[in-house]
């Protein structure tokens, strides 16, 4: 499936949230996420199923002001 | 002084961006004494997880931790940046940055009171990044919010109280609420200032973070706050424009 993954193109093999942010290697990170600009809970990503051309956003905590 | 019912026992709130490394930004929130820092949530890469080893060294502090919208330029935009921040940090706090200009980063009010009145009533606790205009503040009030930041100068300046009576008419017309100045102060003085004007604390990032000595500045801005404070609570004299001596006129000798 090809998703936009924080802004770039990713071909990704999975058809949910979870499964994406597994194959795409932050299983245990402590990460937020959106999909298609609206904020999907950690508990939802299984059941938020994705589509070709979803834009995903995975955020974490960083330096801020 | 508290923020939504937690007591806070630093007046010195400070951001954790652009120091010169991990190290030295903890020590200078060591240094500043802060209760209160700042984060932002960010791009994380399923390879770097950059985001992780900043989240640890942040827990580490054991300070409280206010999550950002920094860089947010709609409500829309803020409130899909809070809900996210609520979920990573575990916290309802939210600094609330809705940006209107690019060149001043001053903020969209229209979007903060917007964006305030979402979140206040999604259970946030909402502390707003705004301007010193007066009404703003009522509306901000009215949606929700019970603290209010508004800016000294703008982000990164460093040019201290850009508007010092704005300031103390909101202090004058908000007596009762938390007020902090956030933003746009550059030297120990500028947060003295803040805080002889009544406020309750300041927040800053830059004139620590890009300070020759970063940890040497935290210290000196605590003690500029703390003596900001205790002037302030100590009544200061009104100014006038004639002089007035303070030595006793009455008794001097007559030597002409």
């Amino acid at each position: 499936m090809k998703l936009i993954v924080n802004g770039s193109p990713l071909e990704v093999e999975a058809s949910d949230l979870a499964g994406a942010l597994a194959v795409l290697d932050y299983a245990d990170a402590v990460v937020a996420t959106a999909v298609n600009g609206a904020f999907v809970p950690a508990g939802a990503r299984p059941l938020q199923t994705l589509h070709d051309g979803d834009r995903i956003e995975i955020v974490a905590p960083r330096q801020g002001g | 002084m508290d923020f939504y019912g937690v007591p806070i026992r630093s007046r010195l709130l400070i951001g954790t961006a652009q120091y010169p490394s991990p190290a030295i930004l903890a020590d200078a929130v060591r240094a500043a004494g802060s209760d209160i820092v700042t984060a932002s949530l960010r791009r994380e890469s399923g390879r770097l997880r950059e985001g992780q080893d900043f989240w640890t060294l942040i827990r580490d502090l054991g300070a409280r931790v206010l999550p950002n919208t920094a860089g947010c330029h709609s409500a829309k935009e803020a409130v899909t940046t809070a809900q996210m921040a609520r979920e990573v940090f575990g916290t309802p706090w939210i600094k609330l940055e809705v940006i209107g200009d690019a060149d001043t980063l001053q903020p969209d009010v229209f979007g903060l009171v917007e964006a305030a009145r979402i979140l206040t009533s999604d259970g946030f606790e909402v502390f707003p990044y705004t301007t010193t205009d007066l009404v703003v503040a009522e509306r901000l009030l009215g949606a929700g919010c019970k603290v209010l930041m508004p800016w000294g100068a703008p982000i990164g300046t460093g040019l201290g109280l850009n508007d010092v009576y704005a300031l103390r008419s909101l202090r004058a017309h908000f007596p009762d609420v938390p007020l902090v100045v956030d933003a746009g102060i550059g030297k120990p003085s500028h947060a003295a200032a803040a805080m002889e004007l009544g406020y309750d604390a300041v927040l800053l990032n830059t004139a620590i973070a890009k300070a020759g000595d970063p940890v040497a500045m935290a210290g000196a801005f605590a003690h500029a706050i703390e003596a900001g404070r205790a002037g302030y609570l100590a009544g200061p004299i009104e100014p006038r424009d004639m002089a007035a001596p303070s030595t006793p006129v009455f008794g001097r000798a007559s030597l002409a």
